[in-house]
């Protein structure tokens, strides 16, 4: 059973098409790799996924339900989008890592925190970061921690590894793969070479359309 | 009221100060001799007629007029401030009843506490004195706001993103907001007296009061002007901080909103 289907999506702004009836269907489980050239409408479409943008046209469904039959709120936590470049918010890395708690409306657990941290080699201390203080690679690491605190059943990469250093590109890509492995689909927009090479199921996107018709995730 | 003298020939006479002005904008070029002089008939006239009504209204102490003054005042007061948010998805009832009902509480418990009665002469002049500044610290609140949701755009969508509400994606916006608000009432009511005599203390004096009784109206006056302006700006931050998302709990884009 296909845990996210596409059909016939198009977003449309200030009349220009950036997506153009695009049919896709992921199974659960999937790793799909996307990718193609920059301003083609790859996060246009992640965006879509997530809810953070509405189709002009078509049909997005997640476990068989239309997305806006979905409490939004409750949907963006099980269909979760990491920011290509994101910003954080508040003063400190804790601010960042409390808010999956504050969404949720749970209590702040440290311990669960700190067993995330040290999955992105990232000491406890970390927490009384200032957010205007780290670097990229640590600030994309603290971004994905936010995201897969609490596992969603859908992750979506935007770039994530782009313009990181080494270190960080090879603990963020280990820390994919192991949300993956414990059962999350997961939708990874790329342009490295590396990955692209190694990638199972890959989706290129130009000028909004899908390329290839090996869209069909397992 | 003997001490006060001002009459028609002295005023005559003060208008030799609006020619100081009017000198001193011909001689250094500023261009601004026309606008003073309509500015001071404006002045003239609207003080005028503002004059004539309100000495019919405080004549008259009829409870119905008395009530529709107050709400033409109130009315005003949010058309300002409504005009005062830069967001294009502004609603003028928010402004509204941000200053009705900030206005008629602070109103209502000044009456029932006896600190002034319901009567033209009060009820007027202090309504106008609340509804002011409700809709200044309005309006400092929708710019804060506005300038917010610009800067901080994709802390905002990265919290939504995050499956928050749109109120917890904004609520540091709408905090500092509401502070940005009320912040020149706190500001003054630490240096009321110092730096400053206000003008209901200063009016009161003017006309004679002694000081230990003018202080007491101008410190219930700061007491109410706190309450106006935190009232004013809570109830307008936490209806236009909504005018900023759609509704599929989406940040709009900034074409939508400047
Ligand atoms: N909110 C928007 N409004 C208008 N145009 C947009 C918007 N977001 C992206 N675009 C345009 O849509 C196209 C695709 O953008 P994007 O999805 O970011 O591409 P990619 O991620 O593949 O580089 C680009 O031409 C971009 O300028
Ligand atoms: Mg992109």
């Amino acid at each position: 059973m296909p845990i996210l289907t596409l059909e016939n999506v198009s977003f449309e702004s200030k009349q220009q098409k950036i997506i153009k009836n695009i049919d896709l269907s992921v199974e659960e489980g999937a790793f799909l790799t996307l990718t193609g050239p920059s301003g083609s409408g790859k996060s246009t479409l992640l965006k879509l996924i997530a809810s953070l943008i509405t189709p002009t046209d078509g049909k997005i469904l997640f476990e068989n339900q239309f997305q806006s039959s979905f409490q939004l709120t409750d949907y963006r936590q099980q269909v979760s989008y990491c920011f290509q470049q994101p910003a954080l918010f508040g003063a400190t890395v804790k601010d960042n890592l409390v808010f999956p708690f504050l969404v949720r409306d749970e209590e702040f657990n440290q311990e669960m925190v700190q067993e995330h941290l040290e999955l992105v080699d990232l000491p406890t201390s970390f927490l009384d970061k200032k957010i205007t203080e780290i670097s990229g690679g640590e600030k994309q690491r603290v971004a994905l921690i936010r995201n897969i605190l609490f596992l969603p059943k859908i992750l979506l990469l935007d770039e994530v590894t782009s313009g990181l250093d080494e270190k960080s590109k090879e603990i963020v890509l280990e820390l994919i793969r192991l949300i993956h492995t414990k059962g999350v689909t997961v939708l990874k927009v790329t342009h490295d070479e590396i990955e692209i090479q190694e990638a199972e199921h890959i989706i290129t996107i130009v000028k909004g359309e899908i390329l290839n018709g090996t869209a069909g995730g397992e | 009221m003997e001490q006060l003298a001002v009459n028609n020939l002295s005023l005559v006479l003060a208008f030799a100060l609006v020619l100081v002005a009017v000198f001193v904008s011909s001689k250094e070029k500023l261009g601004l001799s026309k606008d003073i002089l309509y500015g001071i008939v404006r002045a003239v006239i609207q003080l005028s007629i503002i004059g004539y009504v309100l000495t019919y209204i405080f004549q008259l102490n009829n409870l119905v007029l008395t009530s529709a003054m107050s709400l033409f005042i109130v009315v005003n007061a949010s058309w300002n401030a409504y005009k005062r948010n830069p967001s294009t998805q502004k609603n003028y009832w928010h402004s509204f009843s941000a200053i009705f009902i900030s206005t008629y509480i602070t109103l209502g418990i000044l009456v029932l506490s006896g600190a002034i009665r319901f009567i033209p002469s009060q009820i007027v002049p202090i309504s106008g004195m609340i509804a002011s500044n409700s809709m200044v610290a309005i309006g400092l609140c929708y710019r804060s706001l506005n300038k917010q949701f610009h800067d901080q755009r994709q802390q905002v969508l990265e919290k939504l993103a995050l499956g928050a509400t749109i109120k917890l994606a904004s609520l540091p916006i709408l905090r500092e907001s509401i502070k940005t608000g009320m912040q020149p009432t706190i500001d003054s009511a630490k240096t009321v007296g110092l730096v400053s005599l206000p003008g209901m203390m200063s009016g009161l004096m003017f006309a004679g009061v002694d000081p230990l009784h003018a202080i007491k109206y101008q410190i219930m006056v700061t007491f109410m002007l706190l309450s106006t302006t935190s009232l004013g700006s809570i109830i307008a931050g936490y209806h236009a901080y909504k005018n900023y998302f759609n509704h599929d709990l989406q940040l709009l884009d900034e074409e939508e909103t400047e």
